[in-house]
């Protein structure tokens, strides 16, 4: 009797209590953690003990042009493949949206990116944009166009990568958008068409709106994965030619695993944190004023 | 009452980690193997050992860059329960042995290594890895196109360059090497030693003197000019497919990848057609590279060292060190490169190619040093801007001496300076 009793009064508890230890042990402590470390001189070439160091690490990274270099780069890719993918996953669901002959197998072909890993996924890039053998300059070649340099050069590095980011992650917000238009009630573009609405007018004042607060949740999904890209970068150049792919996120995990400076990594991830958390912060509020 | 919730859940967690810890304690090892060759030869091997001893050994296999990873991870954390694992000497050897990680090894018969890699192997006399497999850098070239060009192999670096010139079309790549910043600075190195510089002397940054960037301009020039497309992002793995391809004339790397480059089943080249020669000779001496690239080690927290021992002195036997030559592995124990059978299988060409590096090569190929991953981005910044401007920058005695300065601030760091 108690039992059930004790259930009961702290059933509200109770169910959520798993979830909330995962979340307290696995992202909660991690993210103090590192936050802590930012603080501390950590660092394994030294072989000397972790001791507090106070704000140095803050700046010493900080001030580095290596640093604001790689923050400008996280943004530069986020923006312009989150950017492309809305645009081009918006148009694609609306084209989806409409019956058409063969619309199902469309609709697999376009899933494909998304289920592919990601470091497979650069590999085999990095085989096409290959400019002596690769794919991508052998039908440039063939159609006696001019070839690039792709991800072999400082200059075409980042394009090269936010084309593969696109190709890849493109059909999740086609499927996120599609989700929503297939929710939408037909009343109001009838309603339209009925007061004598051209179909550009339709979409551009009555869909569209209608869809925005899913198209802005695909936005903040795809934005906060964007910020934190790594696997393409990584698996496609580490960051190269030289450091002109280098993201925070690379260059955090540079900064660990390569060269050991634990204590100036954490300065980075905390900075990526911050930008990563202010941007969602951002977006929800957008998000909510479009709702109505 | 939420706070009794709360530590009973935690109570809970806590004795799953005990129970965990109780279960290894039967008799069993943790073994951390490396994605190399040699490491599945380990793999498929391990039953054996097993069968033989009793003893069960749980390996886990991962690529190299994520096994140093994992280990640092364990070892800082002091969680480990890995008892032994492969290393790298050279570029992880230092940190590890410095941190403390490795255990020293006093019981072992290193009479069987030559003196040359035991450099790296111990510190103070005491020793802390066994080798297991040495590499050493060797000139890949067609001898087909050789043929069709009319030109002997090159034997001094004004040959290699002239071949390379002569070779170069829009077709095929006169030379390839890696170009991609830090992957670059353990081949550039035999250019640098047979240059006369080296880049460290005497525990303080030497790639600024003027023998050392006269190297890394040769190299720059030679890849600027007669290297694939997009050098400068290519490492090794970027590399083999273009040669593999017969887009590449001639390749100066480590003899590690003759294998595949002869493999009929990868290339498109007939096996006959490609040749291995050594390093042609620089300006000051003919000195390759001559690195122990992977070890064995015991990890000084493992609390099964008897057993550990055991793993590691048949994981590194005369009879293992013969499998593996037989394998196409270069092994680091001399009595692998004697053995009648060996010989008889073995290519020439890397018998010869090994007893010359083995003669005049120099066993580091990379800054010795704790911080070394930093210090190779920072000599990488220097090759790339050699390669770029095809070896004519004026800038590169400015950014070596930059560059040499920031490795010696990391060699303070790390109370290595001077050593």
């Amino acid at each position: 009797m108690f039992h059930s009793s004790f259930l009961d009064r702290h059933l509200k508890i109770l169910f959520p209590l798993p979830a909330l230890i995962f979340i307290a042990l696995l992202m909660i402590f991690p993210v103090l953690y590192t936050f802590g470390l930012s603080f501390t001189n950590w660092n394994l070439t030294s072989g000397m003990p972790l001791s507090f160091a106070g704000l140095r690490n803050y700046t010493r990274v900080l001030a580095e042009p290596r640093f604001l270099d790689a923050l400008g780069r996280t943004f530069y890719f986020t923006i312009f493949a989150v950017l492309f993918e809305v645009v081009l996953g918006v148009a694609i669901a609306l084209i989806l949206n409409r019956a058409f002959f063969g619309k199902n197998l469309a609709k697999l072909l376009l899933l494909l990116p998304l289920v592919a890993t990601p470091v497979a996924v650069g590999i085999v890039f990095n085989l096409f944009y290959d400019p002596t053998i690769g794919l991508v300059n052998f039908v440039l070649k063939s159609f006696g166009l001019p070839q690039g340099h792709w991800i072999s050069h400082a200059d075409s590095v980042l394009p090269s990568l936010i084309i593969v980011d696109v190709w890849q992650w493109t059909p999740m917000i086609t499927l996120i958008v599609l989700a929503g238009l297939a929710g939408l009630s037909e009343e109001p573009v009838e309603a339209a068409r009925v007061d004598g609405a051209s179909e550009w007018q339709i979409l551009w004042h009555v869909t569209i709106p209608m869809v925005m607060p899913v198209i802005l949740t695909a936005t903040i999904l795809r934005l906060i994965d964007a910020l934190k890209t790594y696997d393409i970068i990584y698996a496609m150049t580490g960051g190269g030619p030289g450091y002109a792919s280098e993201t925070l996120n690379i260059m955090g995990f540079k900064y660990s695993f390569e060269y050991f400076r634990m204590g100036q990594s954490s300065v980075i991830l905390v900075a990526l944190f911050l930008i990563v958390f202010l941007c969602s912060l951002g977006i929800m509020k957008l998000r909510a004023s479009s709702e109505v | 009452m939420k706070k009794k919730l709360v530590v009973t859940a935690l109570l809970a967690l806590s004795s799953l980690c005990f129970s965990a810890n109780a279960l290894a304690q039967g008799k069993e090892i943790r073994v951390m193997l490396a994605n190399h060759p040699y490491g599945e030869l380990l793999k498929n091997a391990i039953p054996e050992f097993e069968k033989s001893t009793g003893v069960k050994v749980n390996f886990e296999s991962l690529q190299e860059s994520q096994l140093v990873q994992k280990l640092t991870t364990e070892f800082s954390t002091k969680s480990s329960s890995v008892d032994v694992f492969m290393t790298r000497p050279l570029q992880d050897g230092k940190l590890f042995q410095k941190n403390g990680w490795y255990d020293t090894l006093s019981s072992y018969d290193f009479s069987d290594y030559p003196k040359s890699v035991m450099g790296v192997a111990e510190v103070d006399g005491k020793p802390f890895l066994v080798p297991l497999v040495t590499e050493w850098e060797v000139l890949y070239y067609r001898k087909d196109l050789f043929e069709k060009a009319g030109i002997k192999v090159p034997t001094n670096f004004t040959e290699f360059e002239e071949a390379a010139k002569k070779l170069n079309s829009d077709e095929v790549a006169g030379i390839a090497s890696r170009g991609k910043g830090a992957a670059s600075v353990t081949q550039l190195s035999s250019y640098v030693y047979s240059y006369g510089g080296r880049y460290l002397e005497q525990g303080k940054a030497a790639f600024d003197t003027p023998q050392a960037v006269d190297a890394i301009r040769y190299y720059g020039k030679l890849l600027g000019n007669y290297g694939p497309k997009g050098v400068t992002s290519m490492s090794w793995e970027n590399i083999i497919p273009v040669f593999q391809a017969g887009k590449v004339a001639m390749w100066t790397d480590a003899s590690v990848f003759y294998g595949q480059l002869v493999d009929p089943t990868k290339t498109q080249i007939p096996a006959e057609n490609v040749g291995i020669a050594n390093f042609p000779a620089g300006p000051h001496s003919s000195t390759p590279c001559l690195p122990v690239a992977w070890g064995l080690a015991i990890a000084q927290q493992s609390k099964n060292k008897e057993l550990a021992t055991q793993f590691l002195n048949w994981a590194t036997s005369k009879e293992l060190a013969k499998r593996g030559m037989l394998a196409s592995i270069t092994m680091s124990r001399n009595s692998a490169w004697q053995d009648p059978e060996v010989i008889a299988k073995v290519h020439p060409g890397l018998v010869e190619t090994r007893a010359f590096a083995a003669k005049n090569g120099y066993p580091t190929d990379r800054p010795y040093m704790s911080a070394v991953g930093e210090a190779r981005d920072l000599i990488g910044e220097i090759v790339i801007e050699s390669i770029n401007t095809k070896g004519q920058s004026p800038n590169l005695d400015k950014m070596a001496k930059e560059r040499a300065a920031k490795v010696d601030e990391l060699l303070k760091e790390a109370g290595e300076y001077g050593k």
